[in-house]
Protein backbone atom coordinates (compact mmCIF):
# COMPACT_ATOMS: atom_id res chain seq x y z
CA UNK A 1 0.00 0.00 0.00
CA UNK A 2 1.56 3.26 -1.17
CA UNK A 3 0.73 6.71 0.12
CA UNK A 4 1.53 10.36 -0.49
CA UNK A 5 0.90 13.55 1.45
CA UNK A 6 -0.47 16.84 0.08
CA UNK A 7 -1.24 20.29 1.43
CA UNK A 8 -4.53 20.38 -0.48
CA UNK A 9 -6.47 17.46 -1.90
CA UNK A 10 -9.22 18.32 -4.39
CA UNK A 11 -11.82 15.64 -5.13
CA UNK A 12 -13.62 16.27 -8.43
CA UNK A 13 -12.68 18.33 -11.47
CA UNK A 14 -15.60 20.30 -12.87
CA UNK A 15 -15.59 24.11 -12.95
CA UNK A 16 -15.50 24.22 -9.11
CA UNK A 17 -12.64 21.77 -8.60
CA UNK A 18 -10.53 23.17 -11.43
CA UNK A 19 -10.98 26.77 -10.25
CA UNK A 20 -9.99 25.68 -6.74
CA UNK A 21 -6.97 23.97 -8.35
CA UNK A 22 -5.95 27.12 -10.25
CA UNK A 23 -6.17 29.27 -7.11
CA UNK A 24 -4.43 26.86 -4.73
CA UNK A 25 -1.76 26.10 -7.33
CA UNK A 26 -1.07 29.81 -7.76
CA UNK A 27 -0.80 30.03 -3.97
CA UNK A 28 2.03 27.44 -4.23
CA UNK A 29 0.03 24.79 -2.39
CA UNK A 30 0.65 22.19 -5.12
CA UNK A 31 -2.85 20.72 -5.03
CA UNK A 32 -3.47 17.08 -5.89
CA UNK A 33 -6.66 16.73 -7.93
CA UNK A 34 -8.29 13.31 -7.98
CA UNK A 35 -10.36 14.11 -11.02
CA UNK A 36 -12.63 11.10 -11.41
CA UNK A 37 -12.97 8.41 -14.06
CA UNK A 38 -14.48 8.27 -17.56
CA UNK A 39 -18.27 7.88 -17.48
CA UNK A 40 -21.27 8.63 -19.69
CA UNK A 41 -23.49 9.96 -16.92
CA UNK A 42 -21.96 13.40 -16.28
CA UNK A 43 -19.76 12.43 -13.30
CA UNK A 44 -16.56 12.22 -15.36
CA UNK A 45 -13.36 14.30 -15.25
CA UNK A 46 -14.34 17.83 -16.32
CA UNK A 47 -17.85 17.37 -14.95
CA UNK A 48 -21.23 17.94 -16.51
CA UNK A 49 -19.96 20.34 -19.17
CA UNK A 50 -18.10 17.45 -20.80
CA UNK A 51 -21.42 16.17 -22.13
CA UNK A 52 -22.71 19.51 -23.38
CA UNK A 53 -22.19 21.38 -26.61
CA UNK A 54 -22.00 25.14 -26.74
CA UNK A 55 -21.77 27.21 -23.56
CA UNK A 56 -23.18 30.66 -24.32
CA UNK A 57 -23.36 32.18 -20.85
CA UNK A 58 -19.80 31.85 -19.53
CA UNK A 59 -18.37 35.39 -19.36
CA UNK A 60 -15.43 36.07 -21.66
CA UNK A 61 -16.59 34.02 -24.62
CA UNK A 62 -18.82 36.28 -26.71
CA UNK A 63 -18.98 33.70 -29.52
CA UNK A 64 -19.61 30.86 -27.06
CA UNK A 65 -17.28 27.97 -26.32
CA UNK A 66 -17.76 24.21 -26.42
CA UNK A 67 -18.20 22.76 -22.91
CA UNK A 68 -15.42 20.15 -23.23
CA UNK A 69 -13.02 22.76 -24.59
CA UNK A 70 -13.73 25.13 -21.70
CA UNK A 71 -12.96 22.38 -19.21
CA UNK A 72 -9.83 21.25 -21.04
CA UNK A 73 -8.55 24.81 -20.89
CA UNK A 74 -9.32 25.11 -17.16
CA UNK A 75 -7.38 21.90 -16.56
CA UNK A 76 -4.38 23.16 -18.56
CA UNK A 77 -4.50 26.41 -16.63
CA UNK A 78 -4.35 24.55 -13.30
CA UNK A 79 -1.56 22.26 -14.55
CA UNK A 80 0.45 25.30 -15.66
CA UNK A 81 0.71 26.43 -12.03
CA UNK A 82 1.67 23.01 -10.69
CA UNK A 83 -1.59 21.19 -9.94
CA UNK A 84 -1.19 17.41 -10.16
CA UNK A 85 -3.94 15.21 -11.60
CA UNK A 86 -4.94 11.64 -11.00
CA UNK A 87 -7.62 10.11 -13.28
CA UNK A 88 -9.19 7.87 -10.67
CA UNK A 89 -12.20 7.80 -8.42
CA UNK A 90 -11.80 8.11 -4.67
CA UNK A 91 -13.14 4.92 -3.12
CA UNK A 92 -13.14 5.83 0.59
CA UNK A 93 -12.46 8.80 2.84
CA UNK A 94 -11.72 9.25 6.52
CA UNK A 95 -11.94 12.83 7.76
CA UNK A 96 -12.24 11.92 11.45
CA UNK A 97 -8.64 12.85 12.25
CA UNK A 98 -5.77 14.82 10.69
CA UNK A 99 -4.19 14.45 8.30
CA UNK A 100 -7.37 13.74 6.32
CA UNK A 101 -7.35 10.49 4.38
CA UNK A 102 -8.67 9.46 0.98
CA UNK A 103 -8.12 6.14 -0.75
CA UNK A 104 -8.14 5.11 -4.37
CA UNK A 105 -8.54 1.37 -3.79
CA UNK A 106 -5.24 0.48 -2.00
CA UNK A 107 -3.46 3.79 -2.43
CA UNK A 108 -3.74 6.26 0.43
CA UNK A 109 -3.63 10.03 -0.05
CA UNK A 110 -3.26 12.14 3.06
CA UNK A 111 -3.83 15.89 3.14
CA UNK A 112 -3.78 18.88 5.48
CA UNK A 113 -6.96 20.18 3.84
CA UNK A 114 -9.58 18.79 1.45
CA UNK A 115 -11.78 20.52 -1.12
CA UNK A 116 -14.81 18.47 -2.13
CA UNK A 117 -16.10 19.30 -5.62
CA UNK A 118 -17.62 16.02 -6.80
CA UNK A 119 -20.58 17.75 -8.46
CA UNK A 120 -23.87 16.19 -9.43
CA UNK A 121 -24.97 13.66 -12.00
CA UNK A 122 -28.10 13.32 -14.06
CA UNK A 123 -30.79 11.09 -12.64
CA UNK A 124 -32.63 8.40 -14.57
CA UNK A 125 -36.35 7.70 -14.46
CA UNK A 126 -35.95 4.75 -12.09
CA UNK A 127 -37.83 2.27 -14.30
CA UNK A 128 -36.73 -1.39 -14.19
CA UNK A 129 -36.39 -1.61 -18.01
CA UNK A 130 -33.76 1.14 -18.05
CA UNK A 131 -30.88 -1.29 -17.42
CA UNK A 132 -31.96 -3.41 -20.37
CA UNK A 133 -32.52 -0.54 -22.80
CA UNK A 134 -29.60 1.73 -22.04
CA UNK A 135 -27.53 1.88 -25.20
CA UNK A 136 -30.46 0.49 -27.18
CA UNK A 137 -32.40 3.69 -27.65
CA UNK A 138 -32.25 4.97 -24.08
CA UNK A 139 -29.42 7.45 -23.70
CA UNK A 140 -27.77 9.52 -21.00
CA UNK A 141 -25.68 11.54 -23.46
CA UNK A 142 -27.37 13.48 -26.28
CA UNK A 143 -24.08 14.75 -27.69
CA UNK A 144 -22.76 11.16 -27.90
CA UNK A 145 -25.83 9.44 -29.28
CA UNK A 146 -27.89 11.99 -31.23
CA UNK A 147 -26.21 10.83 -34.43
CA UNK A 148 -27.88 7.41 -34.24
CA UNK A 149 -31.36 8.93 -34.43
CA UNK A 150 -31.11 10.58 -37.83
CA UNK A 151 -34.55 10.68 -39.45
CA UNK A 152 -36.27 9.18 -36.39
CA UNK A 153 -38.78 10.37 -33.80
CA UNK A 154 -37.64 10.60 -30.20
CA UNK A 155 -38.58 12.01 -26.79
CA UNK A 156 -36.73 14.13 -24.29
CA UNK A 157 -38.01 13.88 -20.71
CA UNK A 158 -37.73 17.00 -18.56
CA UNK A 159 -38.52 20.70 -18.54
CA UNK A 160 -35.36 22.53 -17.52
CA UNK A 161 -32.51 24.11 -19.45
CA UNK A 162 -30.74 20.75 -19.90
CA UNK A 163 -33.85 19.16 -21.40
CA UNK A 164 -34.41 22.00 -23.86
CA UNK A 165 -30.73 22.16 -24.81
CA UNK A 166 -30.82 18.44 -25.58
CA UNK A 167 -34.08 18.76 -27.51
CA UNK A 168 -32.68 21.62 -29.57
CA UNK A 169 -29.45 19.71 -30.28
CA UNK A 170 -31.32 16.53 -31.19
CA UNK A 171 -33.40 18.29 -33.87
CA UNK A 172 -30.19 18.29 -35.92
CA UNK A 173 -30.76 14.56 -36.37
CA UNK A 174 -34.31 13.59 -35.45
CA UNK A 175 -37.34 14.53 -37.53
CA UNK A 176 -39.43 15.14 -34.42
CA UNK A 177 -38.49 15.64 -30.78
CA UNK A 178 -41.30 15.49 -28.22
CA UNK A 179 -40.54 17.02 -24.84
CA UNK A 180 -42.41 15.26 -22.03
CA UNK A 181 -42.85 17.44 -18.96
CA UNK A 182 -44.72 16.68 -15.79
CA UNK A 183 -46.00 20.23 -15.30
CA UNK A 184 -47.90 22.65 -17.50
CA UNK A 185 -45.04 25.09 -17.77
CA UNK A 186 -41.29 24.82 -18.21
CA UNK A 187 -38.61 25.46 -15.63
CA UNK A 188 -36.09 26.44 -18.33
CA UNK A 189 -34.80 29.97 -18.91
CA UNK A 190 -36.75 32.31 -21.16
CA UNK A 191 -34.23 32.26 -24.01
CA UNK A 192 -34.23 28.44 -24.11
CA UNK A 193 -38.04 28.35 -24.04
CA UNK A 194 -38.31 30.88 -26.86
CA UNK A 195 -35.95 28.84 -29.02
CA UNK A 196 -37.76 25.59 -28.30
CA UNK A 197 -41.19 27.06 -29.05
CA UNK A 198 -39.83 28.53 -32.31
CA UNK A 199 -38.39 25.19 -33.43
CA UNK A 200 -41.02 23.42 -35.52
CA UNK A 201 -39.43 20.01 -34.94
CA UNK A 202 -40.05 20.28 -31.18
CA UNK A 203 -43.44 19.39 -29.71
CA UNK A 204 -44.57 19.28 -26.09
CA UNK A 205 -46.65 16.89 -24.04
CA UNK A 206 -47.60 18.60 -20.77
CA UNK A 207 -48.54 17.28 -17.34
CA UNK A 208 -47.23 13.85 -18.21
CA UNK A 209 -44.78 11.32 -16.93
CA UNK A 210 -43.05 8.42 -18.69
CA UNK A 211 -44.27 5.39 -16.76
CA UNK A 212 -42.82 2.69 -19.02
CA UNK A 213 -40.30 2.43 -21.81
CA UNK A 214 -41.52 -0.04 -24.41
CA UNK A 215 -39.43 -2.48 -26.43
CA UNK A 216 -37.59 -5.73 -25.76
CA UNK A 217 -34.21 -5.41 -27.55
CA UNK A 218 -34.54 -1.75 -28.35
CA UNK A 219 -36.80 1.16 -27.60
CA UNK A 220 -40.04 1.15 -29.58
CA UNK A 221 -42.07 3.67 -27.61
CA UNK A 222 -43.01 5.12 -24.25
CA UNK A 223 -46.09 4.82 -22.08
CA UNK A 224 -47.22 8.21 -20.80
CA UNK A 225 -49.43 8.85 -17.81
CA UNK A 226 -51.28 12.12 -17.65
CA UNK A 227 -50.83 13.45 -14.12
CA UNK A 228 -54.03 15.49 -14.20
CA UNK A 229 -56.59 12.85 -15.19
CA UNK A 230 -54.54 9.64 -14.75
CA UNK A 231 -55.10 8.49 -18.33
CA UNK A 232 -52.36 6.58 -20.15
CA UNK A 233 -51.29 6.68 -23.77
CA UNK A 234 -48.38 5.44 -25.83
CA UNK A 235 -46.08 7.30 -28.16
CA UNK A 236 -44.08 5.41 -30.79
CA UNK A 237 -40.46 6.57 -30.66
CA UNK A 238 -37.07 4.94 -31.14
CA UNK A 239 -35.11 7.11 -28.74
CA UNK A 240 -35.50 8.31 -25.14
CA UNK A 241 -33.25 11.00 -23.67
CA UNK A 242 -33.65 11.75 -19.99
CA UNK A 243 -32.95 15.19 -18.50
CA UNK A 244 -35.16 15.33 -15.42
CA UNK A 245 -32.62 16.66 -12.96
CA UNK A 246 -29.52 15.93 -10.98
CA UNK A 247 -28.44 14.33 -7.74
CA UNK A 248 -25.29 15.30 -5.85
CA UNK A 249 -22.37 12.86 -5.93
CA UNK A 250 -22.10 12.49 -2.18
CA UNK A 251 -22.33 8.72 -1.62
CA UNK A 252 -18.68 8.78 -0.58
CA UNK A 253 -19.41 11.23 2.24
CA UNK A 254 -22.43 9.53 3.83
CA UNK A 255 -21.92 9.60 7.59
CA UNK A 256 -18.77 11.70 7.11
CA UNK A 257 -19.97 15.21 6.19
CA UNK A 258 -23.25 16.92 7.07
CA UNK A 259 -25.76 16.85 4.22
CA UNK A 260 -29.38 17.84 3.77
CA UNK A 261 -32.23 15.40 3.21
CA UNK A 262 -31.58 15.33 -0.56
CA UNK A 263 -27.87 14.56 -0.16
CA UNK A 264 -26.39 18.00 -0.84
CA UNK A 265 -23.43 18.91 1.40
CA UNK A 266 -24.17 21.66 3.89
CA UNK A 267 -21.76 24.59 3.99
CA UNK A 268 -21.69 27.38 6.56
CA UNK A 269 -23.37 30.57 5.29
CA UNK A 270 -21.17 32.84 3.16
CA UNK A 271 -18.35 30.31 3.09
CA UNK A 272 -17.35 26.88 1.81
CA UNK A 273 -16.71 25.43 5.30
CA UNK A 274 -18.32 22.03 5.88
CA UNK A 275 -19.01 20.75 9.40
CA UNK A 276 -15.44 19.40 9.55
CA UNK A 277 -12.77 22.03 10.05
CA UNK A 278 -10.31 21.88 7.14
CA UNK A 279 -12.74 20.23 4.70
CA UNK A 280 -14.38 22.59 2.22
CA UNK A 281 -17.11 22.03 -0.38
CA UNK A 282 -17.84 23.92 -3.59
CA UNK A 283 -19.84 23.65 -6.79
CA UNK A 284 -22.97 21.63 -7.44
CA UNK A 285 -22.24 19.17 -4.64
CA UNK A 286 -23.39 21.90 -2.23
CA UNK A 287 -25.60 24.02 -4.51
CA UNK A 288 -29.09 22.98 -5.58
CA UNK A 289 -30.16 26.54 -6.30
CA UNK A 290 -27.94 28.10 -8.99
CA UNK A 291 -26.04 25.13 -10.50
CA UNK A 292 -24.23 27.12 -13.19
CA UNK A 293 -20.67 26.70 -14.44
CA UNK A 294 -19.88 30.25 -13.35
CA UNK A 295 -21.34 29.87 -9.85
CA UNK A 296 -19.47 26.56 -9.45
CA UNK A 297 -16.25 28.28 -10.54
CA UNK A 298 -16.97 31.16 -8.15
CA UNK A 299 -17.46 28.84 -5.21
CA UNK A 300 -14.32 26.91 -6.22
CA UNK A 301 -12.40 30.16 -5.87
CA UNK A 302 -14.00 30.71 -2.44
CA UNK A 303 -13.00 27.20 -1.33
CA UNK A 304 -9.40 27.79 -2.41
CA UNK A 305 -9.21 31.06 -0.47
CA UNK A 306 -10.92 29.50 2.55
CA UNK A 307 -8.48 26.56 2.46
CA UNK A 308 -5.44 28.79 2.04
CA UNK A 309 -6.39 31.02 4.98
CA UNK A 310 -7.33 28.06 7.12
CA UNK A 311 -3.96 26.39 6.43
CA UNK A 312 -2.12 29.60 7.33
CA UNK A 313 -4.02 29.86 10.61
CA UNK A 314 -2.94 26.35 11.61
CA UNK A 315 0.63 27.41 12.32
CA UNK B 1 -1.51 1.25 -35.28
CA UNK B 2 0.01 3.86 -33.05
CA UNK B 3 -0.67 3.20 -29.34
CA UNK B 4 -1.24 -0.53 -30.03
CA UNK B 5 -4.83 -0.03 -31.18
CA UNK B 6 -5.89 -1.43 -34.57
CA UNK B 7 -8.01 0.89 -36.71
CA UNK B 8 -10.86 -1.02 -38.38
CA UNK B 9 -12.94 0.01 -41.38
CA UNK B 10 -16.00 -1.43 -43.12
CA UNK B 11 -13.60 -3.20 -45.48
CA UNK B 12 -11.30 -4.72 -42.85
CA UNK B 13 -13.72 -5.40 -40.01
CA UNK B 14 -14.97 -8.93 -40.80
CA UNK B 15 -11.61 -10.40 -41.69
CA UNK B 16 -9.94 -8.77 -38.68
CA UNK B 17 -12.35 -10.11 -36.05
CA UNK B 18 -12.64 -13.56 -37.68
CA UNK B 19 -8.98 -14.30 -38.28
CA UNK B 20 -7.65 -12.94 -35.00
CA UNK B 21 -5.77 -15.39 -32.78
CA UNK B 22 -7.07 -13.54 -29.72
CA UNK B 23 -10.43 -12.04 -28.77
CA UNK B 24 -10.85 -8.56 -30.29
CA UNK B 25 -12.21 -5.68 -28.24
CA UNK B 26 -13.78 -3.19 -30.65
CA UNK B 27 -14.32 0.38 -29.47
CA UNK B 28 -17.19 1.98 -31.44
CA UNK B 29 -16.40 5.68 -31.24
CA UNK B 30 -16.59 9.05 -33.00
CA UNK B 31 -14.71 12.32 -32.97
CA UNK B 32 -17.64 14.28 -31.45
CA UNK B 33 -18.10 11.95 -28.48
CA UNK B 34 -16.45 13.30 -25.33
CA UNK B 35 -16.61 10.10 -23.24
CA UNK B 36 -15.02 8.23 -26.19
CA UNK B 37 -12.02 10.55 -26.01
CA UNK B 38 -11.77 10.01 -22.26
CA UNK B 39 -11.50 6.24 -22.55
CA UNK B 40 -8.99 6.29 -25.44
CA UNK B 41 -5.93 6.38 -23.13
CA UNK B 42 -7.45 3.64 -20.96
CA UNK B 43 -7.87 1.41 -24.02
CA UNK B 44 -4.29 2.09 -25.08
CA UNK B 45 -3.12 0.89 -21.65
CA UNK B 46 -5.30 -2.21 -21.91
CA UNK B 47 -3.80 -2.94 -25.33
CA UNK B 48 -0.20 -2.68 -24.18
CA UNK B 49 -0.79 -4.61 -20.96
CA UNK B 50 -2.59 -7.50 -22.67
CA UNK B 51 -0.51 -8.13 -25.79
CA UNK B 52 -1.04 -11.68 -27.04
CA UNK B 53 -4.23 -12.08 -24.97
CA UNK B 54 -6.55 -9.37 -26.30
CA UNK B 55 -6.45 -7.29 -29.46
CA UNK B 56 -7.82 -3.78 -29.01
CA UNK B 57 -9.36 -2.15 -32.08
CA UNK B 58 -11.47 0.88 -32.86
CA UNK B 59 -14.13 1.62 -35.42
CA UNK B 60 -15.28 5.13 -36.26
CA UNK B 61 -19.10 4.97 -36.41
CA UNK B 62 -19.28 8.20 -38.40
CA UNK B 63 -17.21 6.78 -41.26
CA UNK B 64 -18.34 3.15 -41.01
CA UNK B 65 -21.95 3.34 -39.87
CA UNK B 66 -22.83 0.09 -41.69
CA UNK B 67 -20.82 -1.94 -39.16
CA UNK B 68 -22.21 0.04 -36.21
CA UNK B 69 -25.78 -0.53 -37.33
CA UNK B 70 -25.15 -4.23 -38.06
CA UNK B 71 -24.38 -4.64 -34.35
CA UNK B 72 -27.17 -2.32 -33.26
CA UNK B 73 -24.84 0.28 -31.77
CA UNK B 74 -27.02 3.23 -30.72
CA UNK B 75 -24.83 4.74 -28.04
CA UNK B 76 -21.12 5.41 -27.90
CA UNK B 77 -18.72 4.47 -26.62
CA UNK B 78 -19.89 0.87 -26.98
CA UNK B 79 -17.25 -1.81 -26.52
CA UNK B 80 -17.89 -5.26 -28.02
CA UNK B 81 -15.54 -8.20 -27.52
CA UNK B 82 -15.53 -10.56 -30.51
CA UNK B 83 -14.39 -14.09 -29.79
CA UNK B 84 -13.73 -16.10 -32.96
CA UNK B 85 -15.70 -13.52 -34.88
CA UNK B 86 -18.79 -13.67 -32.65
CA UNK B 87 -19.87 -10.95 -30.20
CA UNK B 88 -19.12 -12.35 -26.74
CA UNK B 89 -19.46 -9.32 -24.48
CA UNK B 90 -20.91 -5.84 -24.81
CA UNK B 91 -20.28 -2.81 -22.59
CA UNK B 92 -22.12 0.46 -23.11
CA UNK B 93 -20.80 3.79 -21.86
CA UNK B 94 -17.44 5.06 -20.70
CA UNK B 95 -15.91 3.44 -17.64
CA UNK B 96 -12.73 3.80 -15.63
CA UNK B 97 -9.84 1.40 -16.01
CA UNK B 98 -10.41 -0.66 -12.87
CA UNK B 99 -14.04 -1.25 -13.80
CA UNK B 100 -13.14 -2.18 -17.38
CA UNK B 101 -10.49 -4.62 -16.21
CA UNK B 102 -13.05 -6.18 -13.89
CA UNK B 103 -15.73 -6.51 -16.57
CA UNK B 104 -13.27 -7.86 -19.15
CA UNK B 105 -11.54 -10.21 -16.71
CA UNK B 106 -12.49 -13.35 -18.65
CA UNK B 107 -10.53 -12.09 -21.68
CA UNK B 108 -7.44 -10.74 -19.91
Amino acid sequence: MSSSHHRVLIIGSGPAGLTAAIYTARASLQPMVIEGEPSSTSDQPGGQLMLTTEVENFPGFPEGIMGPELMTRCREQAARFGAQFLTEKVTKVDFSSRPFKAWVRDTLYTADSVIVSTGAQSVMLGLPEETRLIGHGLSTCATCDGFFFRGQEIVVVGGGDSALEEAQFLTKFATKVTVIHRRDKLRASKIMQDRAFANDKIEFVWNSQVTRILGEDKVSGVELTNLVDGSTSTLDVTGVFVAIGHKPNTGLFAGVLAMDSTGYLITKPDSTYTDIDGVFACGDVQDHVYRQAITAAGSGCMAAIDAERWLEAQH
Amino acid sequence: MADGIVTLTSETFDEAVRSSQTPVLVDFWAEWCGPCKQIAPVLAELASENKGKLTVAKLNVDDHSDIASRFGVMSIPTLIVFNQGEPAKRLVGAKGKSQLVQELAEFL
